[in-house]
């Protein structure tokens, strides 16, 4: 039903991504593929040559409604790494505080010729606006929209898990922490439950989960120990302290007691379990420092293999078909 | 203006207030109803109306439609909105007092309906300002605003400072038998909500409305509506729950009645998939069961009015990222299609459908009008309950396009509108 609505206008007519907004909607093989496509990249990122020509003389623009340091400039590095042009606007600072509308700041660029835009906002459903809006050769990647999607960071998790474990098959997984206002927890859902895992749990107090989250697809608990039993994987989310004031918890302090991760906490889980975060990190109030440094933690392989995902959506979206599957 | 005699002959007359549902004729001179079934002797019309095939029954009296004017004049107004109501049946309308300037003085009720005399459309009852301002603290100048001929007053969906304003305004509004009309939703459980708060905003990850936004703030006004003794009225209830408190409130005789806004009876929480901003109602469309329940109380009369609850935008009002777009739907030529639907689809009978339309409207505010009976206004709705036709250019009068039935094939068409005995549909 809403998946179809969700994701018919990411895909062209021959089922190739044209947009990518969500996860939700596309098949297993679409991610599959996602993650193939950043493995051959992987390797290029680590040449000492880190370019390929794929987006010679296209115009990627970075439209950023909301601060962002890391996938700003993961994204920026992948458009580069793939030979195109990149320019960076950060609207926070620009035209809509001047009353120009979004559509308009859209026509605008679209004006100048541009090939794609990544586009980070505060609202949900931002992404989708857009995609609905623009030119139809333009190529519009979600790189986060209000609580909604942040589907490629999805992806390097999902591709993060699939190196750790090698496969998605009988895998627990425990999301821990704002669910409620987590674009990234949503498009991790679906992109885990896409892939077949065994079981995603979420784990916060009922402040920080979603109405109906079962409806995702998820298992709630309450209580961190009993929601890391047996887990393969843990991702934490970060604390948007600046939510403190609305009374979701009572303190930073009480958060971490009860669902901050620890050495000690970390035990309930499989002893091969791998520790993820999305970043920034608040160590000591999600997350104890010995665990984000420690062995257990892939949360810079992230970082890593975001340039990869990113230059793999980016070429599917950029140019879809055959000449894909020569990279 | 010259009042013609007119005869509408040949149709199906279905008056919901007298029970009264078969052939024969309806008979109008100099702004009332003359007759009905058969014309008096010696009735001489000069214009007449072929009703075949075709239902005629008392226009439509539509509790809450937004007019935009004055102050947003972009969206519509009285005179585009006016003639998009003639041509959707209705020849009442109720206008919510959140205009610019606000319903809260006599000279500006007298600007509003002398606007609406002169458009000679429809009759525009506003609904003055509970608030002084709407701002929710200072009571408006109530006894002076029903001598400007007000009959209800509201605060929109402006919400009051606290319980003891409701109180006072209440008391204040009782003494003077004036009805106060509740959008009930509590500011603080909506917070920055835009949809209904359940699995599809979770998913969307769009800031949630929670049934209980609803459901809270009826049981706040409930009692207070007992103890003051004051006729209430609660508009666009969205809420199987809401439904049920005020039925129990009622049943245990409070002066409580209620009303729903018609697309809430089609539509639901699933509606905004896609974020489509068309959809992006207050309140919200909700579940499946909320959908169901509201259409049951429709059905059995626990919900005693549809109403339009018509907002017209202007296009850029939609063309924004979903939780930036401006709510409603412009509903007024809507109307009739969605009862029709329903009464189609079997889930009430025609003359139910039509009382929620004209008789149930009327009571609750005490209007003479709602009924087919000599020396009632001559206010008549003519249709045609099979004729398929499709929200467009060219057919759609209102200013506002912003319906997600636009484009879709609807059945149930208005054939002709008499409003104070004049023919204001189609010119």
């Amino acid at each position: 039903m809403s998946a179809t609505a969700a994701s018919d206008i990411q895909l062209d007519a021959s089922g190739r991504l044209r947009h990518f907004l969500t996860v939700e909607g596309l098949s297993r093989e679409l991610l599959v593929r996602i993650m193939d496509t950043a493995e051959s990249f992987a390797g290029v990122t680590a040449q000492n040559v880190k370019k390929v020509p794929l987006l010679r003389g296209k115009t990627v623009v970075n439209l950023f409604f909301e601060n962002s340091t890391r996938t700003r400039t993961t994204f920026e590095l992948a458009a580069k790494r793939l030979s195109a042009d990149v320019l960076n606007i950060n609207i926070a600072t620009s035209a809509t505080s001047k009353g120009e509308s979004l559509l308009d700041t859209v026509r605008n660029l679209e004006a100048m010729h541009v090939d794609m835009f990544v586009v980070r906002h505060g609202q949900s459903g931002a992404a989708h606006f857009i995609a609905r809006h623009v030119a139809p050769h333009i190529s519009v990647l979600n790189a986060g929209d209000g609580r909604h999607a942040h589907p490629t960071q999805a992806m390097l998790d999902v591709f993060t898990i699939r190196r750790a474990k090698g496969g998605f098959a009988g895998l627990k997984v425990a999301i821990v922490g704002d669910i409620l206002h987590s674009r990234v927890a949503r498009s991790e859902i679906w992109a885990l439950n896409t892939l077949g895992v065994d079981e995603v749990r979420v784990v916060a107090p009922k402040t920080l989960l979603p109405a109906h989250v079962e409806a995702l697809g998820v298992v709630p608990y309450h209580d961190l120990n009993e929601g890391l039993r047996d887990v393969d994987v843990v991702i934490m989310l970060r604390l948007q302290l600046e939510r403190m004031g609305s009374a979701f918890i009572p303190s930073e302090h009480e958060y971490f007691q009860r669902f901050g991760l620890t050495e000690k906490r970390l035990e309930k889980a499989k002893p091969d379990v791998v520790v993820m975060h999305p970043g920034p990190i608040n160590r000591g109030i999600e997350i104890d420092s010995v665990i984000a440094d420690g062995p257990r933690s892939v949360i810079l392989q992230q970082v890593t293999h975001g340039i990869a995902v990113r230059m793999a959506v980016m070429s599917m979206a950029m140019r879809p078909g055959p000449d894909m599957e020569a990279v | 203006m010259s009042s013609p005699r007119i005869l509408i002959e040949r149709g199906r007359i279905v008056d919901p207030a007298s029970g009264f549902d078969g052939p024969g004729a309806v008979c109008v001179a100099d702004g009332v109803i003359v007759g009905v079934g058969a014309c008096p002797d010696g009735f001489e019309a000069d214009r007449r109306i072929d009703a075949s095939g075709h239902i005629v029954c008392p226009g439509f009296i539509d509790l809450c439609a937004r007019l935009r004017e004055p102050g947003q004049e972009h969206k519509g107004t009285i005179a585009s909105e006016g003639a998009a109501a003639a041509a959707g049946g209705i020849t009442t309308l109720c206008c919510p007092p959140d205009t610019v300037p606000v319903i809260d003085t006599p000279a500006v009720v007298k600007l509003v309906t002398e606007r609406a005399e002169q458009a000679g459309k429809v009759r525009l009852l506003p609904i003055g300002a509970l608030t002084r301002g709407l701002n929710g603290k200072d009571l408006s100048e109530m006894h002076a605003l029903k001598r400007a001929g007000c009959l209800a007053l509201g605060n929109a969906d402006r919400p009051l400072a606290h319980l003891l304003v409701l109180r006072r305004a209440l008391e204040y509004a009782a003494s003077f038998d004036l009805v106060v009309v509740f959008r009930p939703e509590d500011p603080w459980l909506c917070g920055q909500g835009c949809v209904h708060e359940g699995a599809v905003s979770s998913r969307l990850g769009l800031p949630g409305i929670p049934e209980t936004a609803e459901t809270v703030a009826v049981a706040q006004a409930l009692p207070l509506i007992e103890q003051t003794g004051v006729r209430a009225h609660f508009g666009q209830l969205s809420s199987s729950r809401a439904v049920e408190m005020v039925a129990a409130a009622r049943a245990r005789g409070v002066h409580v009645s209620a009303d729903v806004a018609v697309h809430h009876l089609h539509l639901t929480e699933s509606s905004v998939d896609g974020f489509d901003a068309l959809c992006h109602s207050r309140p919200p469309f909700r579940t499946t069961a909320d959908r169901d329940a509201l259409r049951a109380a429709v059905a059995d009369g626990r919900i005693s009015a549809v109403c339009s609850d018509h907002q017209p935008h202007e296009p850029d009002a939609k063309l924004d990222v979903f939780p930036e777009t401006e709510p409603g739907l412009s509903s007024l030529q809507t109307l009739l299609p969605l009862m029709c639907a329903l009464v189609a689809e079997g889930r009430l009978p025609l003359s139910a459908a039509i009382a929620r339309l004209t008789a149930g409207p009327a009571a609750i505010l005490g209007l003479a009008s709602g009924r087919l009976a000599p020396g009632a206004p001559a206010d008549i709705c003519v249709f045609d309950p099979a004729a398929a036709w499709v929200p467009a250019e060219g057919g759609w009068l209102s200013a506002g396009r912003n319906t997600p039935f636009w484009e879709r094939k609807l059945t149930g068409r208005v054939r002709a509108t008499v409003a104070g005995g004049r023919l204001v549909y189609p010119d």
